[in-house]
């Protein structure tokens, strides 16, 4: 009845995708469907009926819980949805033969209802099935179940998630990755650094590394196995790879300055970083495999934070050449340089967005500082937010919501100055803390997990 | 407020003076019983804390700029002449930044900072092969505080003599 589609073998677990049998549809009414302009900001959350998946055991039945709370609050942090409470809901689905009462929905206006069940299989697994329906339509939106095993089951629910994101919104998700970043502790003056990773939720947190060393920074291979960051390890700054599987790290080329401030080409096979010497800050970029490195760009300025756009052909990087630090765009071989920031104040860490319409940056103006984005031709400016300081955009693989840090300012006696992450929508609204176990800076959103 | 900050610094000297032991770096204008080698005596020539007791290990930068004022020049004119009365030290030469900036073009700014500093010793003729410069950027402020006397004190360069 059901047929194997695809057998997801990286990542943290195997995950097995199921397309679901289709069911006979009831009568369709012309009605149009169910469906979300994300374009248009401060939309309404629409209420979603998430009941707690059933399970054929008392395993599954927990698992179905959990998971079902898992993929109401992924969708409730996007803030384009609002789960309704349980305790309103009137029809119950002792297994998915059950068909949705419509009539029962629509009076608690739910506009979808996501109807799930877990199994545990004869090997031990755990298979969750889904359907989306909406409610209003009496209609099938979309269905399908995954095997894994049991402890992976909260991969299931974010790509749950992800599945129901998509078909209502237009947009592929983001709930089913990762957030790599610096997690900080103690006072300013002897602030310790660790490499940190958590899933996109907060669940799943560890450290990487033990902070012994000042590490900063943070970046996210686009295979997502691999980090590239900055570390003060034996008190040496330099670019380090470090691979989340083995724990392995690496010292990236045998630079004679300070390198810094790098990032993954889109293909993962580069890294393009700085070298500090003798004053001045260049862009280089290095071949992972063959280990040659290319000087891009060879002024006596500062040439920093450089990104690729998403189809590898143009390097966005901030550099002081003009007397200020502004944005620039060049060719991906160092030529055609061109300044894109135009507006007042000075602009920083530009990020190009993985959809390639955007780059996203950090503005300095009048003491405070913002996140913002504009076009690749630095037309389009749009400030989304501000504050005593505010760094270091990182994109959600959609190109739809952003993350960042935010610090506050400190006393003489050192209190306050507390830093924290948070995610915004492109549009400006949904600010929200992301909850992280200690103070935390330089977040970088990963690619959807393979 | 003046007082309370005043019993807290004799409470510390109080403590410094009853543990046993040559107390390091401590005010020892009444310690009292020096014992044999105790620190109260001059640093070594040419220890690191001989440095600091005959010169000025730092340098400060106005907002965003690298360049050395008259100040500035005068205590690396001290440092230099330390520097070749003891031609067998290295030096590591710290650049920083305040906060108010963004994190990685502060790197490149403490190195710049650093450099600038670099320069100027090897201008007076202490070797290069002596100088080691790092950068800091934002990362270790001196003084704690998002205020303007913080920041100017962030914005430093520090000579530091290896040991």
């Amino acid at each position: 009845m059901s047929v194997l589609v695809n057998a997801l073998t990286r990542g943290r677990g195997r995950i097995a995708l199921f397309a679901a049998a289709v069911l006979a549809l009831l009568a369709q009414p012309a009605r149009a469907e169910l469906r979300i302009d994300i374009t248009r900001g401060n939309v309404d959350p629409i209420p979603i009926a998430i009941p707690a998946f059933g399970g054929d055991d008392d395993r599954a039945a927990k698992v179905g819980a959990d998971l079902a709370g898992v993929v109401q609050a992924d969708l409730e942090r996007s803030g384009l949805f609002r789960g309704i409470d349980s305790r309103a809901f009137i029809q119950t689905f002792p297994s998915m033969q059950v068909q949705p009462r419509f009539p029962d929905w629509q009076a608690i206006n739910a506009q979808a209802l996501v109807q799930g069940r877990t199994a545990t299989t004869p090997d031990g697994k755990v298979r969750v099935e889904f359907r989306l329906w909406d409610v209003f339509a009496t209609q099938q939106l979309k269905a399908q179940a995954y095997v894994t095993e049991a402890n992976n089951w909260r991969r299931i629910a974010h790509i749950i998630a992800d599945q129901i994101y998509e078909r209502l919104t237009g947009e592929t998700g983001y709930f089913d990755t990762r957030i790599v970043y610096i997690a900080e502790s103690g006072p300013q003056t002897k602030r310790v650094k660790r490499l940190a990773i958590m899933d996109q939720d907060g669940a799943n947190h560890r450290f990487l590394t033990d902070g012994a060393d000042l590490v900063l920074t943070p970046r996210f291979s686009p295979s997502t196995q691999e980090i590239t960051y900055m570390s003060y390890y034996n008190g040496v700054p330099r670019v380090y790879l470090y691979n989340i599987d083995t724990g392995k790290r690496e010292r990236l080329g045998d630079f004679p300055g300070m390198t810094f401030a790098p990032r993954f080409s889109p293909d993962g096979n580069r890294v393009i970083m700085s070298m500090a010497r003798g004053g001045s800050s260049d862009i280089y970029s290095m071949d992972l495999r063959t280990l040659e490195r290319r000087r891009l760009t060879d002024t006596p300025a500062i040439d920093t934070s450089p990104s690729y756009s998403p189809d590898s052909q143009y390097i966005v990087f901030n550099s002081d050449r003009g007397g200020s630090q502004q944005l620039y765009v060049m060719n991906a071989d160092g030529s055609g340089v061109r300044r894109i920031s135009h507006g007042q104040g000075t602009y920083a860490t530009p990020v190009w967005s993985p959809r390639g319409d955007y780059i996203a940056f950090t503005k300095m103006a009048q003491g405070r500082f913002f996140i913002g984005v504009m076009k690749p031709d630095g037309s389009g400016e749009r400030l989304l937010a501000d504050g005593f300081l505010v760094e270091g955009p990182t994109w959600a693989p959609n190109g739809r919501v952003l993350m960042y840090f935010r610090q506050n300012p400190s006393d003489s006696r050192g209190l306050g100055g507390d830093s924290y992450l948070y995610s915004i929508d492109l549009t400006g609204y949904n600010e929200r803390r992301v909850v992280t176990p200690t103070e935390a800076s330089d977040p970088a959103w990963s690619p959807l997990i393979p | 407020m003046k007082i309370r900050v005043l019993s807290v610094v004799a409470a510390s000297l109080l403590v410094a003076a009853c543990s046993s032991g040559p107390q390091e770096g401590a005010d020892t204008s009444g310690a009292g019983k020096a014992s044999a080698g105790s620190s109260v005596t001059a640093p070594a020539p040419g220890s690191p804390e001989h440095f600091l007791a005959n010169a000025k290990d730092r340098v400060f930068f106005a907002l965003d700029r690298s360049d050395l004022d008259e100040s500035s020049v005068k205590s690396l004119m001290g440092q230099a002449a330390w520097l070749k009365s003891y031609p067998n030290t290295k030096i590591t030469v710290e650049g920083h930044a305040d906060e108010r900036g963004t994190r990685e073009y502060n790197l490149a700014l403490g190195e710049r900072r650093a450099n600038a500093v670099k320069n100027f010793l090897q201008a007076q003729g202490v070797a290069a092969a002596r100088i080691t410069t790092v950068s800091y950027g934002k990362e270790r402020p001196a003084v704690m505080g998002s205020n303007e006397y913080a920041w100017s004190q962030n914005r430093r360069a520090v000579t530091v003599v290896q040991k």
